[in-house]
């Protein structure tokens, strides 16, 4: 939105309205005039005082007011309640009420005019507070009041180009015409830099109030309507979809303070992240919201809660029999709820109560429970379209949430949440019974955890008076998860099934033993009999080798008688 | 100005004494125009007996709170009550006869 060369760079004159400087980037065209238009009650007259009154407060201009159409009393009245001491400025002398009153029924017109009178009772209003604002509050009174259109735009255009030499900004009000024209009389509109448009409408008994600038010469400004609304600091307005996705982020883990549900989530979400829980009645979500936020309490993070459906008492005592106290953090003021059924307000209204309460208590944790609360009166679109927009906020704070949300039936609807509103979460848990064998027990699993991996088991999980409690995953032979008496019933069998083949093992091992033994037994047996043979075989091989010797030794012995001639029986 | 006072009669149907009020500013041709205007006029039209009164807001312009002046020319009838206003300088005649109330469209 910036302009190319900063030497025609329009200048600016903020109006100190609670976001709307934002919208008009920077704030109304300074030495200009600006037409607000609007319906009656819309909130103009309150515009154009906050302007001056702003002005004189935190920019150090004094101002003018002209109004058409109220007295100066009523005008001062109108404003206490919104915390504007207007008789002060006035009696310090930095704002001047001019009320001028027109009597139309009585005035005829003969010949030609001019408003100077008008000029010099401005001019003298002006001077003495040497104002640099001036309001002309309800000017449409001034043009009913003349039936020659003619001299009165000529003079209007006089009062604005005067009031321009003078250098002074300009915020002129009027009522809403038709369509085409936006003013009664169609003339204003030409007249003015600036045109911002503000309507109050009433949809399904919900009043709105929206804002819109349909044309800022020499600026680039939002051109969205941006809802806003009237409180007692006065005219807030929301500009939500200025906020781009470049906000800080945090690499730091937010605890859930449910043993194993962070490490289920790889590693935990992270600051700043939304966590969507959603579930069908009585799944326990509620429940899981509450130990988060005692958990975060506990670490000393402010907790803001906005409850749609249960009361916080009723929430409060719920969570207290399971022994999770929840009061002691709101005593303590760690934990802040917010209250309302959405039927109350509008949902633009929600939203601007929510945002209020965020910058004031300034809260690192904030709960909606449940959201699906907040469709009753709405269209998705509308509903995604506001959660979004509060996302950024909270986000670009650094503001970690938390979102329940009603799933009807686990099953058949799988994973779609009424406004699909999904895809505006950083990760998600879903909630479910299981049913088997005529026995329903909890299990929980998370469909989505942005930037870490996570598990895609169900586990089971029991709500006890400790809290949460996560059990570790069984499976059954065929691979389904088992849960309830089923999941107890297949412990035992498994622990039978370990006990048998333990026993198994045990008599396999003795009968291995004693085979062992037996087979020890046999080869000492033959190891004996082949030493036996093995001795015999050597004693004889002895023997037979004596007896050849011995043989040997006889021949020789024999040969040798013989050879001498010896012989033994002559 | 022509001043003249009488004895002021209830009877409203025949206006005794006439009241009149002419804002100026300076002596513009504008304003000359409608005070000789306005002397035509009373002259001719009225019946009653009339006092006007010329105010200049160039002299005086905290005057102008009063009636509530914001447009010059303005004639303000003050008597016979109601106080009715006519503004510009007076040159057509029936508008500011009908203004005055002394003629009456039909």
């Amino acid at each position: 939105m910036n302009m190319a060369s900063s030497k025609y760079l329009l200048q600016k004159c903020p109006t100190g309205i609670t976001g709307f400087d934002r919208i008009a980037d920077g704030g109304l065209p300074a030495g200009r005039s600006t037409l607000i238009c609007g319906s009656a009650g819309s909130g103009k007259s309150l515009f154009g005082i906050e302007f001056l009154a702003h002005g004189i407060e935190s920019f150090q201009e004094p101002g003018v007011f002209v109004s058409f159409e109220e007295r100066a009393e009523d005008i001062i009245a109108n404003v206490a309640s919104i915390g504007l001491a207007l008789d002060e400025m006035v009696a310090a002398g930095q704002l001047k009420l001019l009320s001028i009153d027109i009597e139309t029924h009585s005035l005829h017109e003969a010949g030609e005019y001019d408003l100077e009178p008008l000029f010099i009772r401005i001019s003298a209003a002006i001077k003495a507070v040497r104002a640099r604002r001036i309001v002309l509050d309800a000017v449409e009174n001034l043009f009913s009041a003349f039936e020659d259109q003619a001299i009165l735009r000529a003079e209007f255009k006089r009062l604005l180009s005067w009031i321009k030499t003078q250098g002074l900004t300009a915020v002129i009000t009027t009522e809403k015409g038709d369509e085409q024209h936006l003013t009664r009389r169609g003339v204003e509109e030409y007249l003015a830099d600036c045109v911002v448009l503000l309507d109050l409408r009433v949809t399904d008994q919900v009043a709105t109030r929206m804002l819109r600038i349909t044309k800022y010469r020499g600026s680039g400004h939002g051109a969205d309507e941006y809802p806003f609304l009237i409180d007692d600091t006065g005219i807030v307005c929301m500009p939500i979809n200025q906020y781009s996705l470049d906000y800080p982020v945090s690499n730091r883990i937010f605890s859930s303070g449910i043993s194993k549900l962070d490490q289920m989530l790889g590693g935990g979400i992270y600051y700043g992240s939304t966590l969507l829980v959603s579930g069908g009645s009585g799944s326990g979500k509620s429940t899981v919201a509450g130990q988060f936020v005692d958990s975060a309490c506990a670490r000393g993070e402010k907790t803001l809660y906005l409850a749609l459906e249960e009361s916080p008492g009723q929430i409060m005592r719920n969570l207290r029999s399971l022994n999770i106290d929840l009061q002691q953090w709101v005593d303590r003021g760690v934990l802040s709820f917010v209250a309302n059924r959405p039927s109350v307000y509008g949902l633009e209204m929600q939203m601007a109560v929510l945002m209020r309460q965020v910058r004031l208590f300034e809260p690192a944790l904030v709960v909606i429970d449940p959201i699906t609360a907040l469709h009753i009166d709405s269209s998705s679109l509308t509903v995604k379209r506001m959660l979004q927009r509060m996302i950024d906020q909270l986000k670009s704070r650094g503001i970690t949430m938390l979102f329940t949300t009603l799933t009807w039936s686990s099953e058949e609807i799988g994973e779609t949440t009424p406004s699909s509103i999904s895809s505006l979460m950083d990760a998600w848990i879903q909630l479910r019974s299981m049913e088997s064998s005529g026995e329903r027990s909890r299990g929980l699993y998370v469909i989505k955890s942005r930037g870490a991996r996570n598990s895609n088991q169900i586990r089971e999980f029991l709500i006890t008076s400790g809290g949460i409690f996560l059990k570790d995953v069984m499976l059954n032979g065929a691979g389904d998860v088992v849960t309830g008496s089923q999941r107890y019933l297949m412990q035992v069998r498994q622990a039978q099934a370990h006990k048998d083949r333990q026993a198994t093992e045990e008599q396999q091992r003795l009968e291995l033993e004693s085979r062992h033994q037996t087979m020890q037994a046999r080869v000492a047996a033959l190891m004996a009999e082949f030493e036996a043979e093995k001795q015999s075989l050597e004693r004889k091989w002895q023997l037979e080798s004596l007896q050849s010797s011995e043989n040997e030794m006889l021949i020789h012995q024999v040969s040798e008688r013989r050879s001498t001639g010896v012989s033994d029986g002559d | 100005m022509v001043t003249e006072h009488e004895n002021e009669q209830d009877d409203t149907l025949v206006p005794c004494c006439w009241k009149l009020r002419l804002y100026v500013i300076g002596q513009s041709p504008r304003s000359i125009l409608a005070i000789r205007n306005l002397r035509e006029i009373c002259e001719k039209h009225l019946d009653a007996r009339y006092e006007i009164e010329v105010i200049d807001l160039l002299v005086d312009p905290q005057l102008a709170e009063g009636d509530e002046i914001i447009a010059v020319p303005t004639l303000v009838r003050h008597l016979p009550v109601p106080v009715r206003k006519v503004v510009g300088d007076l040159s057509d005649t029936d508008k500011v006869l009908v203004g005055l109330q002394l003629q009456f469209r039909e």
